[in-house]
């Protein structure tokens, strides 16, 4: 067995709120795994629940092969957690924070390469209290890094950074991945999500209800795609023949096809094929946020979330 | 071992970039010496009654002690644990594996060594200004020390553990420290206290640890009694905190 990470049947309460109601899904060693889901979902309670920071109340959860309720302290000698909730005393500075947690791992660990990959060098002084929100989180996610770990958790790791570090974020995040670990990355960024994981699974209500590449969940559950391109012909019913086509629309010299499948490439080639050949043939291709949507965008902010 | 020694170190340059907190362990004391000192003289008293029969400095010296170890113990520790359990650095250290065992036993080395500088401070202040009493068995005072200061660190750790924020934290040691300082030996002389003033300053730890502190340093002998004492809070308060230590 090559998963990294198995659970199973996932169940967690905090009195009468199911925070996790039925989640199941595995990870394979050296996968970017994506959890995605509108707030309260349950992502983080899943986390921290193999992460060995909560107990859950039911379900079967290995983790490097480790019971994290049972081998929680061996378990997380192995792992990196990037907590959403956690935060280091005001006064330490950051030289000092990466030089504590790299001691605490059991390898020797380069502190000081983690500190300028990920941009704190300069602030290598400062002290926590005096970061910028995006600083801090950066050193957060430093310190998950610093003792190379088998398994890496990030809950929210981007948020707050400006998109030039969350570009750098993504690359180094690839690049440990590239070293045979294996991430867990919970985010509500849908380009984050595309752009960086193998497969995701999406959350909602306590029970998974979406799972795989991002691409098959696009296919799956985000409705048609949509070829645009500009034309003077006004006679295009024939497009209708092209498979997987279910409209044509025309709105001036505009013309918008919407549909199935690998539309764009059977709509160019009908095109070429009927001496049309436009320069701005475009695709729209629907994007995870429109997957994200359609499972779980039902509820409205008053509907409030579960109850 | 590695491991809390580091904690140890930076745990102790958290602590000096606390200005507050500095101010509070190492200058309040010596404020107190000065001004009870001025009010008292070291004269003993003629009769020999007061103060136990020494110089009322000679008397304060090892209490001020007493006193620093309780403001460290009681008001430093419980609030700076309390805070990282508030503000989850506790749980930070939690996801690390980092052992319970090494946050708070950094936390104890500090105390300690914070008590240990702000006491001898107080000693060079109260060399400089009163021809105070060297300890007659200084061997005896500095093991009446260590057993004082490990018994506050514990007794610390307890409220640390017990009370869920920074600000109850703070607020019951200061009032614990207020309530020690004027009953526990380190205020007025046990003599002029009433009769259940002093029933209720038995109850403080403090009095057993400034006792302790006292008798061999004056020359009364070490005083097992209160070696009992104090051990027995040590032990009590380290079980119940290990019984209710939160990391969240
Ligand atoms: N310690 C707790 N005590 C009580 N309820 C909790 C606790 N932690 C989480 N919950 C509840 O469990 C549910 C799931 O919370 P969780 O933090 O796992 O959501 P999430 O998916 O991470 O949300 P977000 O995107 O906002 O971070 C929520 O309804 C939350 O109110
Ligand atoms: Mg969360």
């Amino acid at each position: 067995m090559s998963a990294v990470i198995q659970i199973e049947h996932l169940r967690k309460t905090y009195g009468r709120t199911v925070a996790v109601d039925d989640v199941s899904f595995a990870v394979e060693r050296g996968e970017i795994f994506g959890l995605l889901g509108p707030n309260g979902a349950g992502k983080t309670t899943t986390v921290e629940c193999l992460q060995g920071l909560r107990a859950a109340d039911a379900g079967y959860l290995r983790v490097l092969g480790l019971d994290p309720r049972t081998q929680a302290a061996e378990l997380r000698l192995r792992i990196g957690c990037q907590l959403q909730e956690s935060a280091l005393p005001d006064r330490i500075k950051v030289w000092e924070a990466l030089d504590l947690f790299a001691a605490f791992g059991r390898k020797q660990t380069d502190w000081l390469r983690c500190m300028e990959q990920w941009g704190l060098a300069q602030k290598s002084k400062a002290t926590f209290a005096s970061l910028s929100g995006g600083q801090r989180q950066r050193l957060l996610v430093a310190l998950a890094l610093v003792n190379e770990p088998e398994v890496v958790f990030l809950d929210e790791m981007t948020t707050g950074l400006d998109p030039g570090s969350r570009r750098v974020a993504w690359d180094l995040i690839r690049a440990i991945r590239e070293r045979g670990a294996t991430v867990v990355l919970v985010t509500h960024f849908m380009d984050e999500a595309e752009a960086l994981c193998d497969r995701v699974a999406i959350v909602d209500e306590g029970r998974v209800s979406a799972l795989g590449a991002p691409w098959q969940l696009i296919e799956r559950y985000a409705g048609p795609g949509r070829v645009t391109f500009s034309a003077a012909e006004h006679d295009l019913t024939w497009l209708h023949a092209v498979p997987g086509v279910e409209s044509v629309t025309h709105s001036g010299l505009r013309i918008s096809v919407e549909g199935t499948g690998p539309l764009l490439a059977l709509v160019a080639a009908a095109l070429v094929e009927h001496g049309i050949a436009p320069l701005d043939l475009a695709n729209q291709r629907p994007t995870l946020e429109e997957v994200f949507l359609a499972l779980t965008g039902r509820r409205t902010l008053e509907e409030g979330e579960t109850p | 071992m590695t491991v809390l020694r580091k904690m140890t170190w930076v745990e102790l340059k958290l602590f000096l970039r606390e200005p507050l907190t500095v101010i509070f362990t190492l200058a309040l004391p010596l404020v107190v010496l000065f001004i009870l000192g001025g009010v008292f003289g070291n004269t003993p008293d003629p009769e020999g009654v007061v103060y136990r029969g020494v110089g009322a400095m000679d008397y304060y010296v090892p209490a001020y002690i007493g006193l620093v170890i309780a403001s460290v113990g009681l008001v430093g520790l419980p609030m700076h644990l309390a805070a990282y359990r508030e503000r989850g650095v506790l749980r930070r250290f939690k996801a690390s594996s980092v052992p319970a065992g090494n946050v708070v036993g950094s936390q104890v080395a500090v105390t300690m060594i914070s008590a240990a500088a702000g006491s001898l401070l107080l000693m060079a202040a109260a060399r400089l200004a009163y021809s105070f009493q060297a300890p007659h068995a200084p061997e005896q005072v500095v093991l009446a020390f260590v057993l004082a200061a490990l018994s506050f660190s514990a007794l610390g750790v307890l409220l640390g553990a017990l009370l869920p924020t920074a600000r109850a934290a703070q607020g019951a040691g200061i009032l614990l420290w207020f309530v020690m300082l004027f009953i526990g030996g380190a205020g007025p002389p046990p003599e002029v206290l009433t009769d259940s003033m002093r029933f209720v300053a038995q109850l403080t730890p403090l009095q057993h640890a400034i006792t302790l502190l006292q008798d061999p340093w004056l020359g009364f002998g070490w005083n097992w009694r209160e070696t009992l004492v104090v051990a027995g809070i040590t032990a009590a308060s380290a079980l119940i905190a290990l019984r209710f230590f939160r990391w969240e």
